[in-house]
């Protein structure tokens, strides 16, 4: 990812990618297809972690602030914003780059090694542009659901916590995740899991893309694939926030 | 028609074709064989334009493809169609989406015509359209496959057809049909087939001009009558490699 010459590729093949479609109405045929298989197979998973992350984060916060001078409702708002500033949007991009990432390359990966890339590139086809677009869109399009998805349901593991023990009042819960509420940080976390939809889907398709071999170098790419949009995510999230929030 | 002249493709340094000139007529099946490894995957490549050659010129008719732009190269790949060794068929599409990729991607015909033609397509193979249509790649025979992959290629009426091995992997009996329906199909359309091949009961059966590669240079051309008369070592050691064709050429030359 990092090479010079492997930035130039992936640029070049973005290039590619980003034209316009030889045909529109196969790539709104496609979209929709990508966005039920990048999106909606991904609420499973976003659902159960979020759910549990968020009781968890604030089971560890009530016990390591239990303090007279700290109200216990501020428990609810720093899970409130810590879910909105990085879980929702860094963290689960992070475990999407495993889920879809993985996919993505595993499929345009074995594609080119048998040879179907090379079949629609005869046709006259961009197969970057069929292939990978309505992924990259596609994903975009899914975050900002996912993410504000993602928030809500660590806010109702944290209800759970409240509602099934006696270690904060429901109440305490409710007024702390609705306290010194910033309308900012839902857009920064919004803006963050758009970019971050970016790097999965492009990244991830650029290693299928560019597998050249058997099925082992498929799943080669594919391990990349998770790992370098893993790293891509972890920069522009130092990125962004420093340009957003500092 | 098809002209390559004086054609070099290196990978990094290692030249893998060298100074091949050859020409490919239409309505005529045009045969690239040669042991594996010797080039013909990536002199066919070369000359479709998949790979960027190193010097040389690809005549199409009047137009040369090194000086084509992207978006010639893209027209020009609308009158080609190709088979490739593993048959290449999409298999997240069905049998008949696959024929009507190409359709839908280009044909400004309604929606029925392309079906209609698409159906058209597999018939013309010899697949029965009403059973296979709805079918996944995965769920037909290899012979099923490659014939299904020909009728993609023919969607959109080629001028040019590249064909991979096309009868690898199959049984004898099955590779004399996708070799016969090949030939057919290029008479019957006037098409400019080549197929690359290494096997010697295709070359007899349906090879009428020749070109046998050698390391990556042309060492000779001539047509399947010519073969066993021709005198040439490299030729020689590729046909004559089985017992078959030497008791063939002993039975017909007595040598
Ligand atoms: N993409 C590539 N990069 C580097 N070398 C290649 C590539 N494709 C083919 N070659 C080399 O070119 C030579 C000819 O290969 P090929 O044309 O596939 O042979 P065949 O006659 O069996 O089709 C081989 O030595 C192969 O290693
Ligand atoms: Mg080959």
């Amino acid at each position: 990812m990092f090479g010079l010459d492997t930035l130039g590729r992936y640029v070049k093949l973005m290039q590619r990618t980003f034209s316009k479609p030889d045909n529109w109405r196969m790539f709104w045929r496609q979209l929709p297809k990508e966005m039920v298989k990048l999106g909606v197979d991904s609420i499973g998973i976003i659902l159960i972690i979020s759910i549990f992350m968020g009781a968890i984060m604030l089971m560890q916060t009530i016990l390591n602030t239990e303090s007279p001078f700290i109200p216990r409702y501020s428990n609810g708002l720093i899970l409130r914003d810590t879910m909105l500033l990085e879980f929702a949007s860094s963290i689960m991009s992070l475990l999407l780059a495993g889920k879809v990432g993985s996919n993505i390359a595993s499929e345009i990966g074995s594609m080119r090694i048998t040879e179907q890339i090379d079949a629609m590139e005869i046709m006259g086809v961009n197969s970057a542009n069929y292939l990978i677009l309505p992924k990259v869109v596609g994903l975009i399009l899914c975050m900002p659901v996912l993410v504000t998805f993602s928030v809500f349901c660590g806010l109702l593991g944290g209800a759970g916590i409240a509602v099934f023990t006696d270690m904060i009042p429901l109440a305490d819960f409710v007024y702390g995740i609705q306290y010194a509420f910033i309308p900012f940080y839902y857009t920064y976390s919004m803006i963050k899991g758009l970019f971050f939809g970016f790097i999965i889907a492009s990244v991830s398709a650029f290693y299928g893309y560019y597998a050249y071999g058997g099925a082992l170098d498929v799943g080669r790419a594919s391990t990349n694939a998770v790992v370098n949009s893993s790293i891509a995510i972890l920069l522009m999230n130092i990125i962004l926030t420093r340009l957003m929030l500092t | 028609m098809i002209e390559v002249k004086n054609l070099y493709k290196s990978f990094d340094g290692k030249e893998v074709l060298k100074d091949i000139s050859a020409t490919f007529k239409s309505g005529e099946i045009n045969q690239i064989i040669g042991q594996s490894g010797s080039g013909k995957t990536v002199l066919m490549k070369s000359i479709i334009g998949l790979f960027r050659i190193d010097r040389g010129q690809i005549w199409y008719g009047d137009r040369n493809l090194t000086d084509m732009t992207r978006k010639e190269i893209k027209l020009l790949h609308q009158e080609v169609g190709m088979l490739f060794q593993g048959a290449a068929l999409f298999d997240s599409m069905t049998v008949l989406e696959n024929v009507m990729f190409p359709l839908e991607m280009f044909s400004k015909t309604t929606k029925k015509e392309k079906i209609e033609r698409s159906r058209f397509c597999l018939e013309r193979v010899n697949l029965k359209s009403t059973q296979v249509s709805s079918l996944f790649p995965s769920e037909i025979s290899g012979g099923m496959q490659k014939r299904v992959a020909i009728a993609r290629a023919i969607a959109l009426n080629p001028k040019y057809l590249f064909c991979d091995e096309p009868n690898s992997g199959l049984d004898p009996v099955t590779a004399l049909v996708i070799d016969r329906l090949i030939e057919g199909i290029t008479q019957e359309y006037n098409i400019t087939t080549i197929i690359n091949t290494h096997d010697m009961n295709s070359v007899m059966e349906i090879g009428a001009n020749i070109i046998f590669i050698e390391k990556g240079v042309k060492a000779w051309e001539g047509s399947k009558d010519d073969i066993f008369t021709a005198h040439n070592e490299a030729l020689d050691n590729f046909v004559f490699a089985s017992n078959l064709y030497k008791k063939i050429r002993t039975s017909q030359t007595g040598k």
